[in-house]
């Protein structure tokens, strides 16, 4: 197996509403991402594209549509998605293409453009529910991420007051992202006197809506030597998928997330994640997401996550930085973009070019992930910095 | 999904729960009518809890992502799953013209089959291709899928009453149009270590290509379809041998002009001299091709490809190709697309990725 390196990433402003069509914000972050490696187009052999549902666009086969903005006139092209899982997911998607030994240059994109759906994409959501025993209850994924949120903080005893403090270490992270749609300092009473959408979920606990897209160029690690000295590769890659019956399951613990994290960290040779790893970027499009998947990821044992946030190991100084870029809570949630912009947080904090953001403990193994669907999706990437083995 | 699954599994001798390692599957939300669609297909195919993905493309770029993953060498089997549910599908044009630019082509309101009514126009005019020649793949395809018991469209029509049939989109009549189907297909591929072990017959995928050109109407090369060139040539370099040493062909057939301009962005032969080359040449879609079988839309190419693995391992009833040991198949994703995918494969002589059993159902 060829190990596959990452030299270059490129993302748009996360934003409510963008002027940008899909296929611009595509181009943007493919043109930034191909900057930023030193290369041109005609360098690359082929494209691997993330987008998630059609229906936030408005597009029916929306990669074809997305095509030619995302670089792939003339070349192998193909999409994948997982849901909310697509963004980190096609990170692995281009993984194959350079591993697998058909190709040696990939350029991985991810786009969202949700506020094409009027009068606002929560209705999107709407059909993803099995159309014969939930749709017709009008579900909407805030009220089945509060059932989770709730069983979660019941089992562990979890306050709410300590779910906040992941929100406002985010939004307070994204202030130093030039790219943040929603980077600001809030305290825990903020999100606390937020609006109750669907308790306990009010609205400071949640991602917003989010327009952007975000690339990233892989390559063999022979061309990588060609472009930079400061490559960074991509050493593990995991994904699980659970059964649509997610009211056949307990909500406290993402078994997915654990099954993908292990595969990707068999493949990385990591065996202490909590040691191994420096810093730490989980899907948190709501805040006790991070905290329900650093225990996916095994970076604590269950119900600990609320603990290192408390003592500040999770802060960008601390010992176990967690979204050091904002996250989806910061940043922004274009949904298959935010995971790509995971993957970007990654390569930059490892070449040491986080600017403001980057974190303390001299990185050098780090990891990424998504989560979604009907709350049964993992998707995880590990990435290391040049120079270190697995 | 579940049906073409276990036939799948059964024929390969596999347990989905122990023994497939990667499930991927290929669809389109809009077409399904849900969001998220890849959310339902673990449990119909034994996924739960295991590495599902799907792929949005045609069933042949399934393929080639499930072949990339057994080639990192992390994955030993990998089962693909397509399926055509377009009978529940409301209105089908309207979710076609979803597909059309948002900004340039869909105010125009116009129903996307008129596309290929204008790219026939275009082929026949700069081609050399005949007119009957088009009507007489209608006549091939639909009594091929005579001997085809998966096929929905067997009959025996003339080139005569092809064009005697409605002008649906100038120049195109309707009777060169393919009809919808609904259909699955789980398709099991292997590793070769794997396949050896599993199988006395694997079919060895020996060269696969797929591409994308423009998918702005405006900007296309209308006279050629070079998605299929490029794809041709991409999976013809990786498989050693030209796609002309096929014995066999399954070839997009979504219109019946696009037999003919597929086979020729194959190298098989000038549109000009198609009536020549199917009388003589290698069977060009003995399952009976989309005309005869039914549009499976995403699922078509997987489909295809389920018919040559049966080919190849003689398994193909009164269809068989005698002695057949190397096969092409071609895909294309359909109006307003240009996304398509060739994979080149043989029975006996090996290749860099195994396809393990296959089934339809």
């Amino acid at each position: 197996m060829r190990r596959v390196a990452v030299i270059g990433a490129g993302m748009t402003k996360f934003v409510r509403r963008a002027k940008e069509t899909g296929k611009e914000l595509s181009f943007e972050a493919a043109r930034m991402a191909l900057d930023s490696a030193g290369m041109e187009i005609k360098d690359i052999q082929c494209v691997a594209e993330g987008t998630a549902p059609d229906a936030f666009d408005g597009m029916h086969m929306k990669a074809e549509y997305l095509s030619d903005g995302s670089g792939a006139y003339g070349k192998p092209y193909t999409r994948s998605f997982v849901g909310g899982g697509t963004g980190v997911f096609t990170g692995v998607h281009g993984w194959w293409h350079v591993a697998s030994g058909m190709f040696d240059t990939c350029l991985v994109v991810g786009e969202e453009k949700m506020s094409s759906c009027q009068p606002h994409p929560q209705g999107a959501f709407l059909t993803i529910f099995d159309n014969l025993t939930e749709r017709q209850l009008g579900p909407n994924l805030v009220w089945i991420f509060a059932l989770e949120m709730n069983r979660y903080m019941t089992r562990h005893r979890i306050k709410k007051e300590d779910v906040a403090l992941v929100s406002v270490k985010n939004h307070g992270n994204a202030m130093d992202h030039p790219a943040a749609q929603l980077g600001m300092r809030i305290t825990v009473e903020d999100v606390l006197n937020s609006e109750v959408l669907a308790y306990p979920v009010q609205r400071l606990d949640i991602s917003p809506t989010s327009d952007g897209a975000a690339a990233l160029v892989f390559c063999t690690e022979e061309v990588a030597r060609k472009y930079t000295d400061n490559p960074v590769f991509v050493d593990g890659v995991g994904w699980h998928l659970d059964t649509a019956y997610w009211t056949d399951r307990d909500l406290y613990y993402p078994l997915y997330v654990e099954k993908a994290a292990r595969m990707a960290y068999k493949m990385a040779r990591i065996d202490n994640p909590r040691r191994q790893i420096s810093f730490a970027e989980p899907y948190d499009p709501f805040d006790y997401k991070e905290l329900h998947h650093m225990e996916g990821l095994q970076l604590c044992k269950k119900g600990e996550a609320p603990v290192l946030t408390r003592e500040g190991v999770t802060q960008r100084d601390g010992d176990l930085p967690t979204c050091p870029s904002g996250g989806a809570l910061g940043v922004g949630n274009p949904i298959a973009a935010t995971g790509v912009m995971k993957l970007c947080e990654m390569f930059w904090q490892l070449r040491g070019e986080a600017g403001k953001r980057q974190v303390k403990n001299d990185p050098h193994t780090a990891v990424a992930q998504a989560w979604g669907d009907l709350m049964q999706v993992g998707t995880v990437v590990v990435m290391r910095r040049g120079g270190e083995h697995p | 999904m579940y049906e073409a699954a276990v036939k799948a599994y059964e024929d390969a001798g596999v347990e989905p729960r122990k023994d497939v390692e990667s499930f991927v599957g290929v669809s389109e939300d809009f077409w399904e009518g849900t969001s998220i669609f890849d959310e339902y297909l673990p449990d119909q195919i034994g996924g739960a809890l295991r590495p599902v993905c799907t792929i949005g493309g045609d069933g042949l770029a399934g393929v080639a992502n499930a072949a990339m993953q057994i080639m990192t060498g992390r994955i030993g089997v990998a089962a693909v799953e397509s399926h055509s549910k377009l009978s529940e599908v409301d209105r089908p044009l309207k979710v076609l013209q979803m597909a059309l630019d948002p900004v340039l082509n869909r105010p125009l309101d116009l129903n996307p089959h008129a596309l290929a009514g204008l790219e026939m126009a275009r082929f026949l005019d700069g081609s050399g291709a005949k007119r009957n020649d088009c009507a007489r793949v209608v006549a091939k395809n639909r009594r091929n899928a005579i001997a085809n018991p998966l096929a929905a469209y067997p009959a025996r029509v003339t080139s005569e009453l092809v064009l005697r049939s409605d002008e649906t989109f100038s120049p195109m009549r309707r009777l060169e149009m393919s009809a919808p189907a609904d259909g699955a297909t789980v398709l099991v591929l292997a590793s070769e270590e794997r396949a050896r072990r599993l199988s006395d017959d694997p079919v060895w995928i020996d060269g696969m290509g797929w591409a994308n050109d423009t998918p702005t109407l405006e900007a296309r090369d209308w006279a050629r379809a070079r998605y299929a060139e490029w794809s041709a040539k991409r999976a013809s370099k990786m498989a050693g041998w030209p796609s002309k040493k096929a014995d066999l062909f399954e070839i997009d057939d979504t219109y019946a002009y696009k037999e003919i301009q597929h086979a020729g962005a194959l190298g098989l032969c000038k549109p000009a001299e198609y009536a020549g080359f199917i009388r003589e040449g290698p069977p060009i879609n003995p399952s009976g091709g989309s005309l005869g079988c039914g549009h499976l839309m995403d699922a078509t190419g997987l489909f295809r490809l389920g018919e040559a693995v049966d080919q190849l391992r003689g398994l193909a009833g009164r269809r068989q190709v005698k002695g057949a040991r190397r096969a092409v198949v071609q895909s294309w994703r359909g109006v307003p697309t240009t996304a398509g995918a060739v994979l080149m494969l043989s029975g006996r002589d090996g290749g860099p990725a195994g396809a393990g059993k296959g089934a339809v159902a």
